[in-house]
């Protein structure tokens, strides 16, 4: 979870290999909202968004799960083992403990844990994204983002800046 | 025209499967069988429906449930879809006559092609719990099949 405590929550089901959730991702970090973030991989269309996953949770470990989301969604282009090496390496993370870690029980658990969770709550589609108790799937309607930036958590409009 | 409702008793049909004996209603006993007609191989909405369900045959199979994709498209174009996608779901094909399956549960569109609909089935052949999408474009998430498949397990 990241973004300023004042502001709303968003809970964002995403795939680190899907374009319209990196689009996403960016967009959502220039807005004042708080972020939490669900894996939602789909290993037929998306074979590496799995390993992807596990990369991000293997970083969590070591306290750069948004290091590496962020690192992940900027190239989704390279998502191969040699890929996720090099991105642990230059978060500054301990490389051979990354690698246990992301093929660890425990990695492999969370993300089952939070695609079954997505799946009963009605997840169908990459990215989607809940805001108070609601659900939007697919691309947000132009204007969702914004508009639920506006307003915070305690339903006051104002300026929260990020 | 809609979907078979629950209680009814599947209807008869007959579906092609590729390399394998026509699928009719006798295949349908002794198993619970969940039938996901969806409209077209190889259009997005669908890539996305049965690579979802595909991750989730495990969580199915956990309630004795086996998934097939049915559709009016050749059974040739079915396996080249589900290779494409890399899904185990066995596809089923309504292909010749035409839409006759997809017209005996309810499920054919005015355009030539399966609503998207699902039909869970009991081991009695008998239908347990249906949904149709509202349009073809409208995803049924598998919360829904979970919830009917709890719902029965009470």
């Amino acid at each position: 979870m990241r973004g300023p405590e004042e502001a709303r929550l968003v809970v964002v089901y995403a795939d680190f290999e899907c374009p319209f959730c990196a689009a996403l991702e960016e967009r959502l970090q220039g807005l004042a909202l708080r972020v939490a973030f669900r894996h939602f991989p789909v290993r037929s269309s998306h074979p590496r968004a799995r390993a992807a996953a596990a990369a991000a949770e293997a970083a969590a470990a070591q306290g750069a799960f948004w290091a590496m989301h962020d690192a992940l969604f900027a190239d989704q282009g390279r998502l191969e083992d040699p890929h996720l090496w090099q991105r642990a390496e230059r978060l500054g993370l301990d490389v051979a403990r990354f690698d246990a870690d992301r093929r660890s029980e425990a990695v492999e658990r969370r993300i089952a844990d939070d695609f079954r969770a997505g799946v009963r709550a009605g997840v169908a589609t990459t990215p989607t994204l809940f805001a108070d108790g609601e659900r939007h799937s697919g691309r947000p309607e132009p204007g969702l983002l914004e508009r639920l930036a506006r307003v915070d958590a305690a339903g006051h409009e104002g300026n929260v800046t990020p | 025209m809609a979907v078979v409702a629950a209680r009814q008793p599947a209807p008869e049909f007959s579906l092609d499967r590729h390399d394998d004996e026509p699928f009719t209603r006798a295949d349908l006993e002794g198993k619970r069988t969940l039938l996901v007609f969806y409209p077209f191989a190889f259009s997005s909405v669908c890539t996305e429906q049965l690579s979802i369900y595909n991750e989730l045959l495990g969580d199915f199979a956990a309630h004795g449930v086996t998934v097939y994709g049915v559709s009016c498209d050749a059974v040739f174009a079915q396996e080249a879809f589900r290779q494409q996608l890399g899904i185990e779901i066995a596809q089923l094909s309504d292909f010749e006559p035409k839409g006759a399956a997809c017209r005996a549960f309810g499920v054919l569109h005015p355009g030539g092609f399966p609503q998207r609909a699902l039909v869970l089935i009991g081991p009695d052949a008998i239908v347990e719990w249906s949904y149709e999408a509202a349009t073809p474009a409208e995803l049924p998430g598998a919360n829904l099949i979970f919830d009917a498949l709890e719902a029965a397990a009470v």
